[in-house]
């Protein structure tokens, strides 16, 4: 396990460039389930009329 | 089956959910299996010794960088061309995903280059390009939230996605145009692979990993993006409290 560890020598190169992907991967897939549940609570808590700005001009200029 | 029920966000916003999902599980599966072949067993190589296993990270990365790029232009294309809304969502929701995959092309490169070139950083053709590719996602990030209004804001930021795509071709034909310190491509559509088949393979599982993921994450943020964007929609209040 160590050996593995140690990727002969190289562990600091190896495991930076492995620790980097890793961190990034965990912290986009927390940042974007928090976001869609924000999002989530938010709409459910929107009243249509009084819908902040941008909301009322996608609503009254629909694409 | 009509197609175009789904540039509506309403009819987009579950079908979204459920590719989310199924693409969370296949990254998930192609992961393990793609990192069990990269670090255990794939050999080590006979010049590089360990470090090139990076490959397996750097690759992908790489790939995706450019290839999320292309799609948000593609999007933006879309959302200029036919003014939906939903395609320049999709474009927004691409672009921090690419941004993070560019990040990392540069990132595993540097602590790839660093045992086998001498030097984390040249300004090489190929790094230098990508550097860019990280700029423009910054850039159409950043000009999303220097405008107000939503519907301007998707016009000026699918006209820079449109702009920066000159830089694609750039990028990948940069080791064929300049003679800098990045090397060749090992592996390409028009002749065999420059490698051996189990570091081919490993190198191509971690490919659909990292493609997996990008959709999941892009996926879950566009429909955070509908949610936000369409709150004043009736249809957005019912799947909210559904």
């Amino acid at each position: 396990m160590s050996e593995f560890l140690a990727m002969g020598g190289y562990a600091w190169y190896v495991w930076m460039a492995y620790g980097a992907v890793a961190v990034v991967v965990v912290a986009e897939t927390l940042a974007v389930r928090v976001r869609l549940r924000a999002a989530r609570t938010a709409a459910r808590r929107t009243d249509p009329a009084a819908a902040p700005p941008a909301a009322r001009f996608e609503r009254e200029n629909p694409a | 089956m009509n197609w175009f029920r789904y540039a509506s966000p309403a009819s987009f916003y579950p079908l979204a959910g459920r590719i989310a999902r199924a693409s969370a599980a296949a990254a998930v599966i192609l992961a393990v299996a793609g990192l069990a072949i990269g670090l255990v067993v794939a050999p080590t190589d006979a010049t590089q010794g360990e470090a090139y296993r990076i490959i397996f990270i750097h690759v992908p990365a790489s790939w995706m960088a450019m290839f999320v790029y292309f799609v948000m232009a593609v999007w933006s294309a879309l959302a200029l061309g036919f003014n939906t809304r939903l395609s320049a969502m999709m474009a927004q929701a691409l672009a921090p995903t690419g941004a993070l995959m560019a990040f990392l092309a540069l990132w595993t490169g540097a602590f790839w280059g660093r045992p086998t070139w001498g030097t984390y950083w040249a300004w090489d053709a190929r790094m230098t390009s990508t550097l860019i590719l990280l700029f423009l996602y910054l850039g159409v990030i950043a000009l999303r939230h220097a405008v107000a209004d939503p519907r301007r804001a998707d016009r000026a930021c699918a006209l820079l996605s449109l702009v920066g795509a000159v830089n694609l071709p750039i990028i990948y034909f940069s080791v064929r145009w300049w003679n800098t310190l990045h090397q060749g491509a090992s592996v390409s559509l028009s002749s065999a692979p420059k490698m051996a088949t189990v570091m081919l393979t490993g190198m191509l599982v971690m490919t659909f990993a990292a493609w997996a993921y990008c959709i999941a994450v892009s996926l879950t943020r566009v429909r955070a993006i509908i949610l936000e964007r369409e709150a004043a929609a009736g249809w957005v209040r019912e799947v909210a409290t559904a």
